[in-house]
């Protein structure tokens, strides 16, 4: 029962997320979206992915260029085993594979690790640049290992179930990635706690004391390294059960400029920091791809925006709210709040308004496509909409400035009653 | 506490994302279209999509087919196989009876296999690949699916083209290509049709170099003309293709360029003057081949598409695609995969310049004509406004590109 | 012999190239600590800018001009970006640089189009300086040359002849130095990193009509230019200079010799057999991973001597 009090946000996050799929259940054909599946599954690899880099950044204060050939070389692994395994050279539970693919990152990433550990800093981040290319480059050139550009297709349908489930639908192998998903987290989790996490820090904050301390840094950074590459190994494995192929974007450079773009937006600070990270990178680049010619250009300014306005990420603004929740001052800011949305909406559809505009000016209208909202199509030749996207821009932006400024000076008046009650109790 | 509230954002995020996938009623007939729209090969996706609208629009003039209107629905896989999934699922979700996708022989395999594993486990929604530029031998003959239809000729036959129009003086070439499975097949197939073909000519260099990671090729122009070569054959695309002929170009060297990829968008603004009557490039169709053979009605055809784009019009197999798409809907008599797929083995049509093409049954490739394009001053329709156009110099009929295949298809309910 | 004065003649070219994109970044990444991601991105709008330049006014004022747009450009980039983001850290700034990458690509691709663009080496420099062996040397290769020379000349001078650029070398080694001696570090950031945007938009005015400008030249020059100043060394021009040449040579001469790991070991009377283990790695030929040598060397130099080779001190 004490389990349920402690843990229940874990267990409701669960239940939440095996219930989202069924937000979109097409009822009149009686199956899953398998689209909104196959995104989630994406999110989950993505998310231990992130997570696993996250040890590194995070904890370690390692900045790696190269993270996603510690995931690629796992989805290799996991590709291999399910070979062996449906070829019936080994007997392996299909929910077992990423495991085989946690195995596989966990010994790349010490051999890797061994190489790269020996330095920190901006030293690490550039081997790490020159390995993920070298490896990347090997991915194409070598077919024996790595199938070459074709890759490495198989079959996740084993029959050699634990459960007996067949892993056909796209629905059970959700299943899985959530099953694995939380158990990497958890492990995650308790690692930040165990003594190599802590000394991981140690290194991190302050070098020469940890090493005072007794401890080789060198060999803290390499058991972290080794450690991320299990995990992010297991996202391989999960990776291979998702997409039933791994090819050498698995192990290239913009992989691992995901996992840095996820951890750093959702926040490095928080555990959960880069799990938000990585559903707003996955929705950016699968979903709003679909809407926009234009998504890497938000993709851009979220990053320039995030950097400037909200360095800690987005974890680090609901830890920013922590003290007035703790106060139970929430409500005062609601008015604040909903007095700043509007113009900061109309900032939003202002600036989209524009990009659109442009883009489908200067490359959907070569393209044949025509911008319509709500079906209505929009000329964008005449100068009209220019001149009410603009305005939205501008006058938005100056009402949301005038906004803010309020917003600033209820925020501070809230912090520092807090501050005054806490002096005082 | 705050766990609570992120779940909230997320499941709110995701919920204003998914609103936009689903279905409306089947009233046209859809084809997902996946191909790099964004980021740095984008041009090569931009370009299609604009011919196949093009393409569409005419077809859907003409009656589409059973009634219904086709439509194109693209989704950029940004160049990476599991984006081209998430966009097949999107497909399949929304009932959609084709996938098309032209650009990287590894999506097209992912895609292949994909679609084989939907086909197999979900029989009730099944469709159809439509593979409109993916030409690695493989596809249609190891790989081979009774789901995948290849539009345009694989590497084995385009080298055979590529080396039919070797002119008899030719006889020491030399070998560039990218070093992965297209590279290699290339390379593979261009020295057996050399053997086969040309027995005189003499392979003076073969090399493979790493894809899109070269910035100068002056190096190996300069070991091509120490080996003596007299032409340059090589299945490169994009940079590694533009960057080699500019440097052999600006070199001076004596050579010609026989190439797979140069009429390509991007390709003839990078070359510029210097590759007059030096670059070859194998071809489904240029523009200056409907004057040289007298159809009107194929020229104002492409002259429609230049005055709405004031761009080049290339891919006539583009219109192949959907001309068939509109015969084998209309046979079949139902917008079924299963019964289009039937429908579609065998089918022999005309192009829409005059020449015999077919579906080959035992492999799904099709079987077309296939053009030699040099690059040069004062044809009728030049290339991206640089005064050079494609003239076509040599003509290949589709039965004489027959080339034998290994495939073993596996039809459905015949196991 | 004719292949070797052409390859060393050519790599010379390329790691001229190099150089000029490569001493930018030196200079911001050793001053100011900033993995500069959008660097190439400057290279990129260098070669944009001059070719509309180009097509209205001609080439030559295309060369003054464009860096200038191009300093202009960092500059505002610096002062009302980087420096906001500066107390943020070095994740964020490099964050933001991408960020800024994704930007202008994009950004380059509304204004110029996805296609490239024709970018054209001007007439009077549009034949062959001479011929080596029958292969003609393009005058416009010597001319890159000489700007090259050029621009490492007047660096070289203005940081050590000058006021201001003593204070930038001080600043390079010991930047709270400097700063504890009162000179206004922060605008000499503004300086440096406008003048390292100038150079690489110089880099992609002689650079983008000898290669091909298009949307995706940044994507495809970024990462090298990380390896030359990170091979380099921080804090050092010099090393700079030798690592990009060094690079420029190396990728040159790769394609010359056509050997293998396999080749090597049948010297000392070892053959390789398709059995043997291993054997696909030992049977690609240097031609073939040649572009990949950098970043081997890159690895290998920060494994063993993570300053560089001249650098002043550790990455």
């Amino acid at each position: 029962m004490n389990m349920l009090r402690r843990h229940w946000p874990w267990i409701l996050a669960f239940v939440i997320l095996l219930a989202i799929p069924f937000l979109f259940y097409d009822w009149s054909k009686g199956r899953h979206s398998g689209f909104v599946l196959t995104l989630m599954s994406e999110i989950g690899v993505m998310a231990i992915f992130a997570l696993s880099y996250n040890m590194l950044m995070g904890q370690a204060g390692l900045l790696s260029f190269g993270h996603a050939v510690l995931l690629g070389m796992g989805a290799y692994c996991a590709a291999h085993v399910v070979l062996l395994v449906k070829a019936g050279t080994i007997w392996l539970p299909t929910e077992l594979v990423p495991l085989a693919g946690g195995l596989g990152g966990l010994f790349f990433g010490f051999v890797f690790g061994w190489l790269v550990t020996k330095q920190r800093a901006t030293a690490f981040a550039m081997i790490t640049m020159g390995l993920g290319e070298l490896v990347s480059a090997a991915a194409l050139m070598f077919m024996g290992f790595f199938g070459g550009e074709g890759g490495i297709p198989v079959d996740r349908v084993m029959n050699t179930s634990l459960v007996g489930v067949s892993y056909s639908s796209p629905w059970q192998v959700y299943c899985l990635v959530l099953v694995w998903a939380f158990v990497a987290a958890v492990l995650m989790k308790l690692q930040t706690q165990t003594p190599l996490g802590s000394m991981a820090n140690a290194t991190r904050d302050n070098f020469e004391r940890a090493q005072f301390v007794g401890y080789d840094p060198r060999m803290v950074r390499l058991y972290q390294f080794a450690l991320s590459g299990f995990f992010a190994g297991i996202g391989g494995g999960l990776y291979v059960m998702i997409y039933e192929i791994v090819t050498f974007d698995t192990v290239s450079a913009a992989k691992s400029a995901n996992a840095l773009l996820a951890v750093y937006i959702g926040g490095a600070g928080g555990f959960f920091g880069p799990i938000l990270g990585t559903i707003v990178v996955v929705l950016l680049q699968s979903g709003v791809s679909l809407l926009s010619n234009a998504w890497l250009l938000y993709v851009g300014i979220l990053f320039i925006v995030m950097v400037m306005y909200a360095p800690g990420g987005l974890i680090g603004l609901l830890f920013m709210h922590m003290p007035i929740w703790r106060a139970g001052r929430m409500r005062e800011l609601l008015l604040p709040y909903a007095r700043a949305f509007p113009p900061a909406l109309i900032v939003l559809l202002g600036f989209v308004f524009l990009v659109e505009l442009t883009s489908f000016t200067t490359i959907g209208a070569a393209q044949g496509k025509k911008f319509s909202i709500g079906g209505n199509v929009i000329d964008t030749t005449a100068p009209m909409p220019w001149v009410i996207a603009l305005a939205m821009l501008v006058l938005g932006a100056l009402w949301l400035r005038r906004e803010a400024r309020g917003f600033r000076e209820r925020w501070d008046d809230v912090m520092d009653g807090i501050k005054r009650q806490g002096a005082m109790s | 506490m705050l766990q609570g509230k992120w779940l909230a954002v997320f499941s709110g995020l995701v919920l204003a994302i998914a609103g936009c996938g689903q279905a409306s009623a089947q009233a046209t007939i859809k084809v997902a279209y996946t191909d790099p729209l964004s980021g740095p090969f984008a041009q090569v996706g931009d370009a299609n999509l604009k011919q196949m609208q093009y393409i569409i629009d005419y077809i859907n003039s003409k009656g589409g087919a059973l009634g219904k209107k086709f439509e194109l629905v693209p989704f950029d896989n940004k160049s990476q196989p599991s984006d081209a999934l998430i966009a097949l699922k999107s497909a399949t979700d929304q009932n959609m009876p084709f996938i098309m996708q032209c650009s990287g022989s590894n999506i097209a395999a992912a895609l292949i296999d994909g679609v084989n594993k939907n086909n197999e486990r979900n029989p009730d929604n099944r469709i159809i690949y439509l593979n409109c530029g993916a030409v690695a031998p493989e596809l249609t003959n190891e790989q081979c699916s009774f789901w995948h239809f290849r539009f345009d000729l694989h590497a084995g036959m385009k080298a055979e083209v590529m080396v039919r129009a070797l002119p008899k003086e030719t006889t020491k070439v030399y070998l560039i290509n990218q070093d992965y499975l297209f590279g290699q097949s290339v390379q593979r197939e261009v020295r057996n049709y050399l053997t086969k073909l040309r027995p005189d000519v003499q392979v003076v260099g073969d090399e493979l170099i790493p894809l899109g990671k070269i910035k100068d090729f002056s190096p190996y122009i300069t070991k091509i003309k120490a080996s003596g070569a007299q032409a340059l054959l090589t299945g490169n695309w994009g940079p590694d293709m533009n960057l080699l002929i500019k440097a052999g170009v600006d070199a001076g060297a004596d050579l010609h360029y026989y190439t797979f990829y140069a009429h390509l968008a991007g390709g003839p603004t990078a070359i510029g003057a210097g590759g007059d009557n030096r670059v070859l490039s194998v071809m489904s169709y240029s523009e200056n081949v409907a004057p040289a053979i007298g159809n009107k009605e194929a020229e104002a055809f492409g002259e429609g598409f230049r005055a709405k784009h004031k761009f080049d019009f290339s891919a006539a197999g583009f219109r192949t695609i959907f001309e068939y798409l509109q015969a084998a809907v209309n046979k079949a008599g139902s917008v079924d995969a299963t019964k289009i797929a039937t429908a579609m083995e065998g089918l022999e049509l005309k192009d829409f310049l005059g020449y015999d093409t077919k579906m080959r049954k035992d492999d799904h490739q099709i079987i077309t004509e296939y053009f030699v394009g040099t690059f040069k001053k004062g044809t009728k329709y030049d290339a991206e406004g640089t005064g050079l156009g494609w003239a076509p110099t040599a003509t290949i009929l589709a039965k004489d590109i027959d080339q034998p295949n290994t495939c073993k298809m596996k039809r459905p309910g015949a196991s | 012999m004719e292949v070797f004065v052409v390859s060393l003649l050519n790599g010379l070219v390329y790691g001229m190239l190099l150089f000029m994109l490569a001493s930018g970044l030196t200079l911001i990444l050793s001053m100011m600590g900033v993995l500069n991601f959008a660097h190439a991105s400057a290279y990129m709008l260098g070669a944009y800018f001059a070719y509309t330049i180009s097509t209205y006014i001609g080439f030559w004022p295309a060369l003054i001009l464009a860096p200038l747009l191009c300093g202009l450009v960092g500059a505002a980039i610096e002062m009302f970006g980087l420096r906001r983001v500066h107390r943020n850290g070095h994740i964020a700034e490099l964050l933001f640089t991408f960020g800024l990458a994704l930007l202008i690509e994009k950004g380059v691709q509304m204004t110029w189009g996805l296609l490239p663009v024709p970018y054209r080496v001007p007439e009077l420099l549009d034949f062959p300086l001479f011929s080596v062996y029958g292969t003609h040397f393009p005058a416009y290769r010597a001319f890159m040359l000489l700007i090259s020379a050029l621009m490492f000349g007047a660096i070289w001078l203005g940081l050590t002849r000058t006021r201001i650029g003593l204070v930038i070398q001080a600043a390079l080694t010991h930047p709270d130095m400097a700063s504890a001696l009162g000179h206004n570090v922060p605008r000499i950031f503004t300086l440096v990193f406008a003048a390292g945007t100038a150079l690489a938009g110089l880099a992609g005015v002689i650079g983008g009509n000898y290669q091909v400008t298009e949307p995706a030249m940044a994507f495809t020059m970024g990462p090298i230019v990380f390896v030359v100043v990170v091979f380099g060394g921080l804090g050092s021009l010099t090393g700079c200079f030798i690592a990009s040449i060094l690079m420029g040579l190396i990728q040159t001469f790769a394609v010359v010799f056509d050997v293998s790991l396999a080749d090597l070991l049948a010297k000392f009377g070892f053959t390789v057999t398709s059995g043997t283990p291993f054997a696909e790695v030992l049977n690609v030929t240097l031609p073939r991973v040649g572009a990949l040598l950098p970043f081997l060397m890159l690895v290998l130099i920060l494994v063993f001597r993570p300053r560089g080779l001249m650098g002043t001190r550790d990455t």
